[in-house]
């Protein structure tokens, strides 16, 4: 375990951006975001819910694919990537680096996503512990440790100190680069602040959601009941929930013609607009209501069906934030049972 | 290290000829540049076709496994990159993909099975397939029986393999139907669903149904009339794709993926799935 002043975070940055690209929290016109660090940046390492979710760096929102030359009959497919370089994401909360393995179980099975694994395998991920969980935070119901996140590296916010443990050994080496600015730190002071923080999360408003009380056989029952109609009126099919949330992967793939040069690449979509599955034939999802159910019924039945129950809903409580209609996947899991009695 | 296989990045293919079988249906022959199949596929299985800077979309493959030197793909006009291909000449390249998803349990469930066929209009091209791929297995399936309609004669993919080849093959028993009277028909004229109740096929038979939802949905009813199990029922969904690989999301239907998972189905399957698709 080591140790460094939080008052001396800004050398660490500095010196760990001197090695590889350094994402983190940071903040431009006052929203915090994932984003590259540069001098003078204004890192916010501590904002405990960033605006997006860091599954930018592994699954971008827009993402080349290809290039073509077309010349006549002919086509010459040119992929336009470059070789991934080792990068660090810096500040991961248990939550979103949970997410990972959920985006991981969708684009690491055959046939493996190839542009989703070089990336995933170049990053270095530091994760930090939550002191503060917020009253919109329920990783816990996913049995998710908030405490102790894992990745490449661990650090715990204690005091004036960040606590610093590498795990893995991309975190080691990384670690060792940089170990002249840290100082031996105590696993006793890290062990105290991480009960304080179960303590903290035990308290939170959403801690008596249960999703193994879940009915399921009620959600797929009721699948053309009122319960879903009621939960979804004023859904807006803005998209944002999918947008924000770090587990969503759903991505459209388009292509971008400019004279000689095609560009094919993808983006993410969202399961809550109604272009998604609208085809010349037809439109399976007609309704809004049906749209929203696909949503949360993919995170909490489908999804897990399909991955040894792993929920594809992590908790970190963005939708619950963001929806302009204050909607969001607590009411959907309370209004199916989803509550410790 | 060896290049891991890339899902996303298609081949470039040529086409090497275009036969018209419809006013709206064309069946393209394509290779790899190299002069090879592009592929090795089962019946049933699809892939992603594309012209680029028009875009991409998933066909079935027309043409059967056994088939050794070439991939056929027929395709029915209705919408950009169909309307691009069938204005495509001999010697065009296009990007090719796959192939995708679950086949026909040729080798499983339909061995030594009698088999009934039923396809309308554009829905033979994915039985072609297996149709073929029966003809040149043939000791290993029982007796087949095809009932095969279109909206009047001259969209009946495929005509002259039908009435050359498939006619003229022991143990099979091929019924045309068009929808209307027309000059110069003498075959059966009237529905699918309804001529399939008519030739009256033992209920003991795999049916295999292909073609537009309203026409499996009758088709099936009747075959359910008929004493047909579901499980002995099998059809092809359709939904929009983008990936084909089961990433993109688009084709989820309960916890299936179409693309996948699909888009081969038994009865007995779509009847656990939510009704969206
Ligand atoms: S649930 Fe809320 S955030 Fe999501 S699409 Fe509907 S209105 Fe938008
Ligand atoms: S569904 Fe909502 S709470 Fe769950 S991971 Fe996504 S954004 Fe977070
Ligand atoms: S087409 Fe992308 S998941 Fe099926």
């Amino acid at each position: 375990m080591l140790k460094i002043d939080i008052s001396s975070l800004p050398l660490l940055y500095e010196k760990i951006a001197s090695l590889y690209p350094l994402v983190l929290p940071i903040k431009k016109a006052n929203e915090v975001n994932y984003d590259k660090y540069s001098n003078g940046a204004e890192v916010s390492l501590f904002t405990l819910k960033t605006n997006k979710s860091p599954k930018d760096m592994f699954f971008p929102q827009t993402e080349d694919l290809m290039k073509f030359k077309v010349d006549g009959q002919k086509i010459e497919i040119i992929d336009t990537r470059k070789e991934a370089q080792p990068f660090v994401v810096m500040g991961v909360k248990a939550c979103d680096y949970k997410a990972f393995e959920v985006l991981d179980r969708v684009f690491l099975v055959d046939p493996i996503d190839t542009y989703y694994k070089t990336k995933r395998e170049a990053g270095i991920i530091i994760t930090l512990a939550c002191d503060r969980p917020e009253e919109s935070c329920f990783c816990k119901a996913f049995n998710i440790d908030a405490s102790s996140p894992l990745g490449d590296i661990t650090t715990w916010k204690v005091g004036d100190k960040l606590f610093w443990k590498a795990n893995t050994q991309k975190g080691k080496d990384l670690t060792e680069k940089i170990k002249d600015l840290f100082t031996e730190g105590d696993e006793k002071t890290v062990e105290k602040a991480k009960q304080e923080i179960t303590e903290t999360i035990s308290k939170l408003p959403f801690s008596n959601i249960d999703v193994n009380a879940l009915s399921k056989d009620e959600m797929l029952d009721t699948f053309k009941s009122d319960k879903w109609s009621k939960l979804s009126e004023a859904c807006l099919g803005c998209g944002t929930c999918t947008f924000v949330c770090p587990t969503c992967q759903c991505f459209d793939i388009r292509e971008f013609n400019a004279n000689d040069k095609i560009m094919r690449f993808r983006c993410w979509d969202s399961c809550m607009y109604k272009d998604f599955t609208k085809t010349a034939g037809g439109q399976p999802r007609p309704t809004q209501m049906q749209r929203f159910r696909q949503r949360f019924m993919h995170k909490l039945v489908y999804y897990p069906e399909n991955n040894d129950g792993l929920y594809s809903c992590v908790g970190c409580g963005r939708c619950v934030k963001k929806c302009p209609s204050h909607l969001n996947i607590v009411k959907v899991i309370k209004a199916f049972g989803g509550e410790k009695k | 290290m060896e290049k891991e296989f890339e899902a996303l990045i298609p081949q470039v293919c040529v086409i090497t000829d275009i036969r018209k079988d419809t006013p709206d249906v064309k069946t393209f022959r394509v290779v790899a540049l190299d002069g090879k199949k592009p592929f090795i596929h089962k019946p049933g299985q699809c892939a992603m076709l594309s012209i680029p800077g028009v875009g991409e979309a998933l066909f079935s493959i027309t043409s059967s496994p056994t088939q050794t030197e070439y991939v056929e793909f027929s395709i029915k006009k209705c919408g950009c990159v169909t309307e691009m291909l069938h204005s495509f000449e001999v010697g065009q390249q296009i990007t090719v993909r796959g192939p995708y998803g679950r086949c026909f349990p040729v080798d499983t469930v339909f061995k030594g099975k009698d088999m009934l066929f039923i396809a309308g209009g554009i829905g033979l091209a994915p039985l072609r397939s297996v149709i073929n791929y029966i003809r040149d297995n043939r000791k290993d399936y029982g007796k087949v029986a095809i009932v095969y309609g279109s909206r009047s004669a001259d969209d009946l993919v495929d005509y002259k393999e039908i009435i050359d080849e498939w006619q003229k093959e022991k143990d099979f028993d091929v019924y045309l139907t068009i929808d209307r009277e027309q000059e110069g028909w003498t075959g059966h004229v009237g529905f699918v669903p309804n001529y399939v109740k008519e030739v009256n096929i033992p209920n003991t038979y795999t049916a295999v149904l292909c073609g537009p939802p309203i026409m499996i949905k009758f088709t099936l009813q009747g075959l359910l009339e008929l004493g047909f199990e579901k499980k002995n029922i099998y059809t092809t969904l359709e939904l929009r794709m983008k990936c084909g690989i089961g990433k993109c999301g688009r084709c989820n239907v309960g916890g299936k993926y179409v693309c996948k998972d699909g888009p081969v189905f038994c009865m007995t399957e779509l009847d656990e799935l939510p009704d969206e698709y």
